[in-house]
């Protein structure tokens, strides 16, 4: 039992795509400050559920309240200022814009009164201290001048790291940050993403069992898009249901 | 912007400045016109080589605001730019935030045929009221000045004034639209061209940035229309035709695709290259279309895109942002 | 407004509905299961009606020839035009495909004029089918306006059981749903795009053969109809047939209704009706949503 305010919470939340129920009924929560992951055999609804947390999808059913408010049916930039981030299964960068731009974009937002319409964009500082400020805490390197298209695809996971971080949401939502990556990529993420958590919740969907074993406060498990369990690693590994299910397939 | 396009567009300005010294009607009033062009696909050029907006009813701001001058002129014999103006570019203004508010609901094709219908509309609407002079237009018989009071400063009458008038236009769109590409507010439009979902889950209201572009670059075309008129003494509905909007979209892909210096110069190669073909065969349509083609398939970054990567071969430089 | 006017201008929706809807449906097949905006279908309709009218009022061929002498013509000029010009299209973005549909609509409009002047030509309609009947005591109509409508709707129910019933029918309806996954299926995509693209020029040659003797001959005619056509294609949905449909018969209702009830803005009409339904429907009557 633990005293932290719920930060994100869904009511038996729902998505139907015609006759398909792709995610069903679903009502989780998640407290401030932990790292929640979400996992499930493929096809489990497990990406369909973050669209719906982000707002991609609208929901077909239930109800959505985040930082106390009832966020049902907000359109996603509207719930990124609210304080959700996102980073997606196949990385959504600035393709054709450098990587330092990249960031720069996520900082700009940061700093409403730096939307002007005729001082060149490099010139505010304040922006600038910022994008060096992220650029400290990854191994990204914004000195180069390659366009986001261009680096590998673990740079560019990392990449989407960094625009969150530029953000700085009060919710993360990951989904599948390690994938693709090296073993030694999937380390150092691992790292950054403790490092991240101190001050940030973390919602993540992976498959990796390490990864979610080593950083998970948290884990519900999603079966056809329906609940399976909810809580921390120890008893989720514990349940019969889910080792039937899901692990003891492995 | 780099140094060497500052230099090449003072350069080309310097050169422009010199057309009226020539003393040739022709020649000072076809460079007005190729001027008044450059405007024009300038200001599309914000919509589709830095917002990704792709549109095909952009002659429909240059039409309001030609029409509003002639109308203003016509009927209650406004002949002062320094208020036609500012009128005409407010009207084209009006426009383009109804137009864009209806048609930026939608996306992709929906979009550009959203965009080629209104401009359709607005065509059909001079076309067949007597009011705005049906298809044969209104032709001014009176001619524009710039006036305070009683005092005539400038004489859009002279060629050579007309002219000027036009390159100071043109200049100052030009830079206007340079510092505007290079400032926050730029980088989000090329930041919602790259990837408008991104730029969303980062918190960018992007319906809001998609119609202030399309204000502006409506407004800029409402400055073109506004200044064809003061040179051809006509408002027509051939300048409302959607095949009017397919043209300057050349332009701006000739040129070079959200370069600004690019559209600018293919204003200048289109025309040019319409009016010699023209001279060579009846059929100078094949020509253009071929080039159209056979630069959209082999060479769409445009003249400019072929220039970087001359200089690229050249120097070996890498080409970067 | 008279019950003899309402059933005339019922049947003008019908036939303009049917004409647009030949246009619109290969215009959309087009766009829905290749992925390519086709400014130049016009071109199509435009041709068909020229060499129809070259091979009757010229060569003196009889009139079945003609027609499937026209209709065939323009689907070996359609596959031709595919295979170079717009199959490297299909990869790139919107603004390419206008740019180059356009230059293609520039050349055709050209050749038209090159083969045949800029003059409107008169085509007349067939002896067989010139005219009119009487469909009730007070409502006479032209024959030929009625075998126009009834060959568009046989075409109409043609396409919907090929569509509906048939396995190309069948690959026709995922690709344009997702173009993407019919390829990742293993499906030979090429040949069923060349076949798709191939049936929406001949359509839209016959609506140019069967128009030619109502809306006359001219280099302008694709330019003018295919804007109409994109109208219908959007307010119906794209990639959808039964958008084409319905979309078609509305603009034929709001057309010629139009006319008769507010004739000072008649040519307005379709496009407040197109702005209307964006409006209420970003993505048209029968779209995709997702």
């Amino acid at each position: 039992m633990n005293d932290k305010r719920v930060l994100m919470e869904t009511q038996a939340l729902s998505k139907n795509f015609g006759s398909l129920a792709a995610v069903k009924d679903v009502s989780i929560q998640v407290f401030e400050g932990e790292i929640h992951a979400i996992i499930g055999p493929n096809g489990a609804g497990k990406t369909t559920f973050l669209n719906l947390l982000s707002g991609e999808l609208p929901a077909s059913n239930g109800v959505l309240h985040f930082d106390g408010r009832d966020v049902t049916g907000w359109s996603p930039d509207r719930l990124a200022r609210a304080g959700m981030g996102r980073s997606f299964q196949h990385s959504s960068v600035f393709e054709d814009l450098s990587v330092r731009e990249n960031v720069r974009l996520g900082a700009q937002t940061q700093f409403p009164k730096s939307f002007g319409l005729f001082r060149p964009a490099e010139r505010y500082a304040d922006v600038g201290a910022r994008v060096a400020a992220v650029f400290g805490e990854v191994t990204l390197d914004s000195s180069v001048a390659a366009r986001a298209g261009e680096i590998s695809h673990g740079e560019q996971r990392q990449l989407e790291i960094a625009m969150l971080l530029a953000i700085s949401p009060k919710l993360m939502l990951l989904d599948e940050p390690t994938s693709g990556m090296s073993r030694n990529e999937t380390l150092e993420l691992i790292g950054i993403l403790r490092r991240i958590s101190t001050k940030h919740t973390l919602v993540l969907v992976e498959h990796d069992m390490d990864v979610v074993f080593q950083l998970a406060d948290r884990i519900t498990v999603l079966v056809n898009g329906s609940v399976l369990a909810s809580g921390p690693p120890a008893s989720v590994r514990a349940d019969s249901a889910v080792r039937t299910a899901y692990l003891g397939t492995e | 912007m780099r140094s060497v396009t500052v230099v090449a567009a003072a350069a080309i300005v310097a050169m422009l400045a010199a057309i009226p010294l020539f003393d040739s009607p022709y020649l000072t009033t076809h460079f007005t016109r190729i001027l008044i062009y450059m405007i024009f696909a300038m200001s599309l050029d914000l919509l589709v080589g830095y917002c990704g907006l792709v549109s095909l009813g952009h002659a429909a701001f240059f039409g309001i605001a030609a029409y509003t001058t002639a109308v203003l002129s016509a009927k209650a014999g406004m002949a002062n730019i320094l208020i036609g103006l500012p009128l005409s570019m407010l009207a084209a203004a009006i426009g383009a935030l109804i137009i864009g508010l209806l048609t930026l609901r939608t996306a992709g094709i929906y979009f550009i045929m959203a965009t080629l219908a209104f401009a359709q509309m607005l065509h059909f609407l001079v076309n067949d009221s007597d009011f705005f002079g049906g298809s044969d237009g209104i032709l001014l018989l009176t001619g524009f000045r710039a006036t305070i009071g009683n005092i005539v400063l400038l004489d859009l009458g002279n060629a050579a004034t007309r002219f000027y008038i036009v390159l100071v236009a043109t200049v100052a769109t030009f830079v206007g639209l340079a510092l505007v590409a290079r400032s926050p507010f730029g980088r989000i439009l090329q930041g919602i061209k790259s990837n408008e979902q991104r730029m969303r889950a980062l918190g960018y209201p992007v319906a809001r940035y998609k119609l202030a572009c399309f204000v502006i670059g409506g407004t800029l075309a409402g400055l073109a229309g506004h200044l064809y008129v003061t040179l051809t003494s006509l408002a027509d509905p051939s300048i409302l035709d959607w095949l009017h909007s397919a043209q300057v979209l050349m332009m701006v892909i000739i040129g070079g695709l959200g370069t600004l210096i690019g559209p600018a110069v293919g204003a200048f190669l289109l025309i040019e290259l319409i009016d010699q073909s023209a001279e060579l065969t009846e059929h100078w349509k094949l020509i253009v279309g071929v080039v159209v083609i056979s630069v959209t398939l082999f060479a769409r970054g445009g003249l400019v895109g072929l220039a970087l990567a001359l200089r690229t071969r050249m120097f070996g430089l890498r080409a970067s942002a | 407004m008279q019950l003899s006017t309402f059933l005339i201008q019922l049947l003008n929706s019908l036939q303009y509905g049917m004409l647009l809807f030949l246009i619109a449906s290969g215009l959309t097949l087009t766009f829905g299961v290749m992925g390519i905006i086709n400014l130049a279908h016009g071109a199509f309709f435009m041709i068909g009606a020229y060499l129809a009218f070259q091979f009757t009022r010229f060569w003196g061929w009889p009139l079945p020839a003609a027609y499937a002498g026209a209709v065939l013509a323009v689907v070996v000029l359609g596959a031709c035009v595919e295979r170079t010009v717009l199959a490297p299209l299909a990869n790139r973005d919107h603004l390419d495909q206008v740019l180059v549909t356009y230059g293609l609509i520039l050349i055709f409009d050209e050749l038209a004029v090159i083969g045949w002047g800029k003059d409107v030509q008169p085509a007349e309609i067939p002896a067989l089918l010139r005219g009119s009947i009487h469909l009730t005591d007070m409502v006479v109509y032209p024959v030929y306006r009625l075998v126009l409508a009834g060959v568009g709707l046989l075409c109409a129910v043609g396409l919907y059981l090929v569509v509906a019933k048939t396995r190309l029918g069948m690959i026709v309806r995922a690709g344009s749903f997702d173009r993407s996954m019919v390829r990742a299926l293993g499906i030979d995509v090429a040949p069923i795009f060349s076949l798709v693209f191939g049936l929406g020029a001949a359509l839209a040659a016959l609506a140019g053969v069967l128009a030619a003797p109502i809306l006359s001959v001219s280099p302008g005619m694709g330019d003018k109809i295919i804007i109409i056509a994109f109208v219908v294609v959007v307010i119906g949905g794209i990639g959808s047939i039964k958008g084409a449909f319905v979309g078609a018969l509305l603009v034929g209702l709001f057309d010629s209704f139009g006319k008769i009830l507010f004739p000072t803005v008649s040519s307005l009409i379709i496009y407040a009706l197109m702005a209307a339904v964006l409006v209420w429907r970003p993505r048209g009557l029968f779209g995709k949503t997702a």
